[in-house]
């Protein structure tokens, strides 16, 4: 049992609160639109049976034979099954910063400035990844 | 029986992987990829399967069905190893599946992902995973885990092979010699650490008693992790194996709160290091789905199995089947064992 001084902060409750609702959520989409892409109701980008054709190339060759979305582009294609899947992929993947951000008001209401500080560039630092600003050269 | 057992499962792995591989499918010779699988592609040039990547015979089922098989026995078998799963899972899957190393280590790290956030609330909630020592060491590790990223989706896949495998062989290494410390000795806190406010107290419950832990050599620890999440991010890899040596014996964090931190840590390093992978197109939701569900229920009952098994035996076979693996990856990388 855990007493007083052993209890996890009250950031950390919150963090742990937003995490665990958001990884069930994000898990049980991801399942549900893997299913929907197997399935076939909804027609796919890449044909399923095709798919062992391409995905031993590199993923720039991939996205140039297929003219495949980079960076928030499969969001233009949700309609198609597997880029249905990543709707559960970025919830899992934002979540962190969602996380951040519902911490930041209780840091700043500590005045735990260092803190504050520390989760502002966390959250800059994992949205310029999630931008797609971050290109990567081709080969 | 317990030893027997785990002989069983080091086995039903390791063919499971060596069937995957070359067994599910004949393979052939890559024919070009002709044509394109969808209208919107029509404008682009077709892109020749690269010859050393053959592409499978197989019903495409195969390859979800034997993933998340193998993934299940994996998932097993890192909780039983005291391992992530990202690490089993990158150079077994990439070593032993058609995927290339690219969509496998985006698979990698959403797996590792996967795995971290299922953990997070449940350590952070019984104050064993500490946001204090893990902000300042996230904010390091996930910045450098983007460059690693981006540095591992530019080089040529016999690098990255040559590099995860010596990696692996590095981590091989670490988990054989490294000691562990459950209450390491801290004399005095640094400066930096003070500053953070960086400490906590927790309950262990196996002495019964409230332990009260702080770090030292934090400018150090935080250099470290540098390396660590270039590492996490060019290799796709959870990086338990590194972040726990140094939280716990570099800067003396108690063992369950090194183990526990590091978890949670994952859950942020990972991500920077997803989304330049998801933004690059570096994920299949073929590879993805399969692996991820396979390791989360494997991991269920390798929590069940833990409370029976003889972790010191299972240790070495998880030891062996790294050394497998790294070796597999290392010499796909040098050309030898194609």
């Amino acid at each position: 049992m855990a007493s007083e001084k052993t209890k996890a902060s009250e950031e950390q409750i919150a963090y742990a609160n937003v995490l665990n609702i958001g990884m069930w959520f994000g898990l049980a989409l991801l399942v549900i639109t893997f299913f929907v892409y197997i399935s076939g109701v909804l027609p796919s980008y890449v044909p399923i049976n095709d798919l062992p054709k391409y995905w031993t190339m590199r993923v720039h060759d991939f996205n140039v034979a297929l003219n495949a979305p980079t960076g928030w582009g499969w969001a233009s294609f949700v309609g198609k099954g597997d880029y249905l899947n990543f709707i559960g992929i970025a919830i899992l993947s934002g979540l962190t910063i969602l996380c951040y951000l519902v911490i930041l008001p209780i840091l700043a209401r500590k005045k735990d400035r260092a803190y504050v500080v520390i989760a502002i560039a966390e959250v800059l630092v994992l949205s310029l990844a999630a931008s797609g600003l971050l290109k990567v050269g081709g080969h | 029986m317990t030893q027997r057992l785990s002989f069983l499962f080091i086995f039903i792995v390791i063919a499971s992987v060596l069937c995957a591989g070359p067994g599910f499918a004949a393979t052939e010779s890559a024919p070009a990829a002709q044509g394109h699988a969808d209208p919107h592609a029509s404008a682009a040039p077709a892109v020749p399967a690269s010859p050393e990547a053959p592409t499978s015979a197989a019903p495409w089922w195969i390859w979800p069905l034997a993933l998340f098989i193998v993934t299940f026995i994996l998932g097993i078998l890192a909780v039983l190893g005291g391992v992530g799963g990202g690490v089993l899972f990158v150079p077994i899957v990439g070593g032993f599946f058609p995927f290339n190393i690219d969509f496998v280590r985006g698979a990698g790290l959403l797996v590792a992902l996967a795995g971290a956030l299922a953990a997070g609330p449940g350590l952070l909630k019984r104050n064993l995973a500490s946001i204090r020592l893990a902000l300042p060491v996230a904010l390091i590790a996930s910045s450098a885990a983007i460059v690693g990223a981006m540095i591992g989706l530019a080089l040529k896949p016999n690098v990255v092979n040559t590099l995860l495998g010596a990696t692996i062989l590095f981590i091989v290494a670490i988990m054989a010699i490294a000691k562990k410390s459950d209450f390491p000795h801290v004399e005095q806190p640094d400066k930096l650490s003070q500053a953070l406010g960086i400490m906590g107290i927790y309950r262990e419950e196996s002495i019964g008693k409230d332990v009260e832990w702080n770090v030292h050599k934090t400018p150090t620890g935080l250099a470290l992790f540098v390396v660590i999440g270039v590492m996490a991010g060019m290799f796709g890899l959870g990086a338990g194996w590194a972040n726990v040596p140094v939280l716990n014996l570099l800067m003396g964090a108690p063992l369950k709160i090194s183990v526990a931190t590091s978890k949670f840590l994952l859950s942020i390093t990972d991500t920077s290091a997803a989304w330049v992978y998801l933004n690059q197109g570096a994920v299949l939701p073929m590879i993805v789905v399969p692996s991820l569900v396979g390791i989360m229920l494997g991991s269920i009952i390798g929590v069940k199995i833990l409370a029976k098994a003889k972790p010191k035996a299972i240790k070495w076979m998880v030891i062996g089947l790294l050394l497998f693996a790294g070796l597999r990856s290392l010499l796909k990388g040098l050309g030898i064992w194609k």
